[in-house]
């Protein structure tokens, strides 16, 4: 009944209508995936299957990084729970190593080869060090990250658990899932914490 | 062959300013390709304008300039219409002329 | 003797020849900024507007301009064809106000092509430009600045100061915008990035280079009017399809196929936003 009368309406404005009725009807987003699964090719480490979404990409996609509360707060719980810490129980590498993995953006590019260990990307967002004035401002600043909340057990295992999976605290967060994705080894993740909340950090410097 | 030059020639009050910019890859002879193989030099080695068919710069120049340079010179008691003739010549042996006038 | 010719200061008008990044070994990677205070930056920026102006005068970009206008005017393809029997939108062989006004419904072939699909169709068509030798060197090198490029670079000269008009009369053109802005937000990939990941929000920037927010007219013109441009960091021309081709390498995505529909939606999306705003490239870059 309904389409019917559109088409009664349609008839008479031919031109807009074409377009109303093709927006209630197609679903532009499978549509743009569909494209892309047809176009995005491999090439070196960047396979063709990384255009399709996950579950948690899904999720986010589909509304537009807004998720209803308790679907994000299940998502989150099952991200958490996957989070893999150190079975040897240190959280904390060298700081030295981490500021040298905060600068590289290297990783997962298609330029990039395969085996190469990947750097953190984290000055790409994030203010750390107060000696690099370069850095992005899509995340939050870091400086001053341990002085402020301390150099506590659950500090190490909150920043440890936010590297490895973002998602696990913030489901659409902008950042990526360094461990989960195996972009960064345990190791990496470890001297990225150290750089965090070393006391001798730069970061924590006066 | 090389690519032409875009000259621009312009009177300001008696002064005439006159911007060049050529095309050339004006390599160093230190930089690597892709391949690690070192890449030869090749750059502008000798430069000529002529104003109104008189001589005003003879120049050399080096690997110090950047790709596609842009040079400009400031000529006193040029007037409109005078022909600026340009010429340069790199270390390969490759050279381009190219011609402007000066406008008001 | 009525001339007397005196030369000033030859040297100290070099205004580009700083833009010697190219001429660096290839290796020596540049050094990070070791400056105390942060929020520096500002100040970095500043200073580098400054330099782009000075160019701005004398882009670079003319020379491939030059070259594209060459090209486009007296090149002749197998039976004399030349590009003048070229549609871009506006009848054949019109140049002037054409780039601003892709991507289009080209009834011709019953696609939407942006304005370098266009081009280089019509160069393969008119020109016997081989498609395969294009694709396999899509975009410029120091080595070498395809033809293409040059071309494209000429046809976006002649919309130089003109209003961007992107046409979303055509179904097919308002379906590509659509689909270009789903892409715009998909994320995916091993780092969960989309394209608005970056370029979503006002006033973000990586390192220190700013991120227009492509979803307001205003700031989508600044992304859109730098591409052509001339990338001083090595010598050459770079097209929007290798804006988009480079952003979803560091978006970790597969690579897109060059002139694809996926891309021409993209630009569908991002040109049609920056529509009513003033193009002022082709652009140089750092």
């Amino acid at each position: 009944m309904t389409a019917m009368k559109k088409t009664v309406v349609c008839a008479a404005a031919a031109l807009a209508c074409s377009a109303v009725l093709a927006d209630e009807i197609r679903n532009y987003r499978a549509e743009a995936v569909a494209m892309m699964k047809r176009d995005f090719k491999t090439r070196g480490i960047a396979t063709a299957d990384r255009v399709h979404e996950d579950g948690l990409q899904a999720v986010c996609n589909r509304t537009s990084d807004n998720p209803p509360k308790d679907i994000a707060a299940r998502l989150e719980r099952d991200q958490l729970e996957a989070v893999k810490y150190p079975t040897d129980g240190k959280l904390m590498g060298d700081w030295k190593a981490g500021e040298k993995l905060a600068q590289s953006g290297r990783g997962m590019t298609w330029s990039d080869k395969a085996g190469v260990p990947g750097g953190g990307n984290c000055y790409n967002c994030h203010q750390i060090s107060p000696t690099e004035t370069s850095f992005g401002t899509i995340g939050p600043s870091l400086y001053q990250f341990g002085k402020i909340r301390g150099n506590t057990p659950e500090m190490q295992k909150y920043a440890y658990g936010k590297i490895w999976n973002a998602k696990a605290f913030n489901l659409c967060s902008a950042m990526p899932r360094f461990g989960h994705a195996g972009a960064l080894t345990e190791s990496q993740i470890k001297d990225l914490v150290a750089l965090l909340l070393d006391p001798q950090s730069p970061v924590n410097s006066k | 062959m090389a690519d032409p030059m875009k000259i621009r020639a312009q009177m300001k009050g008696d002064t005439a300013e006159i911007r060049v910019l050529m095309s050339h890859a004006m390599e160093t002879g230190q930089r690597k390709d892709n391949a690690g193989a070192t890449v030869p030099a090749h750059f502008i080695q000798a430069i000529t304008v002529d104003v109104g068919g008189k001589r005003v710069i003879q120049g050399q120049t080096s690997t110090s300039v950047s790709r596609n340079p842009v040079f400009g010179f400031k000529v006193k008691g040029a007037k409109v219409g005078d022909k600026v003739v340009i010429h340069w010549e790199d270390n390969k042996g490759d050279k381009r002329t190219d011609e402007a006038v000066i406008a008001a | 003797m009525k001339q007397r010719l005196s030369t000033l200061m030859v040297a100290a008008v070099m205004t580009a020849s700083f833009a010697a990044h190219a001429q660096q070994p290839a290796k020596k990677a540049p050094p990070p900024a070791k400056a105390a205070a942060p929020a520096k930056k500002e100040g970095i920026t500043a200073e580098f507007e400054k330099f782009r102006e000075v160019l701005e005068e004398d882009n670079p970009a003319e020379l491939f301009e030059a070259k594209g206008e060459d090209i486009w005017k007296n090149k002749k393809g197998p039976g004399g064809a030349t590009m003048a029997q070229c549609d871009l939108g506006l009848g054949a062989g019109v140049v002037k106000g054409a780039y601003v006004q892709m991507p289009r419904w080209f009834a011709d072939v019953g696609q939407v092509m942006d304005a370098e699909r266009r081009i280089v169709h019509c160069m393969v068509k008119y020109l016997g430009y081989k498609e395969e030798d294009i694709r396999k060197q899509p975009f410029s090198n120091d080595q070498r600045t395809p033809d293409h490029v040059s071309v494209i670079t000429y046809v976006a000269a002649q919309s130089r100061n003109l209003k961007i008009a992107a046409p979303q009369k055509h179904a097919k053109e308002i379906e590509a915008y659509r689909i270009g802005k789903e892409i715009f937000a998909y994320r995916a990939g091993p780092y969960d990035f989309s394209c608005a990941t970056c370029h979503g929000d006002d006033g973000k920037r990586i390192r220190t280079q700013d991120l227009p927010n492509l979803r307001k007219p205003a700031e989508a013109v600044k992304a859109y009017q730098g591409w052509p441009g001339y990338r001083m960091t090595g010598g050459f021309m770079l097209t929007q399809q290798w804006r988009m081709n480079d952003c979803f390498r560091q978006q970790r995505f597969p690579e897109p196929t060059y002139l694809s529909d996926s891309i021409t939606a993209l630009l569908a999306y991002m040109t049609v936003t920056a529509n009513g705003q003033v193009y002022k490239g082709p652009g140089i870059k750092r």
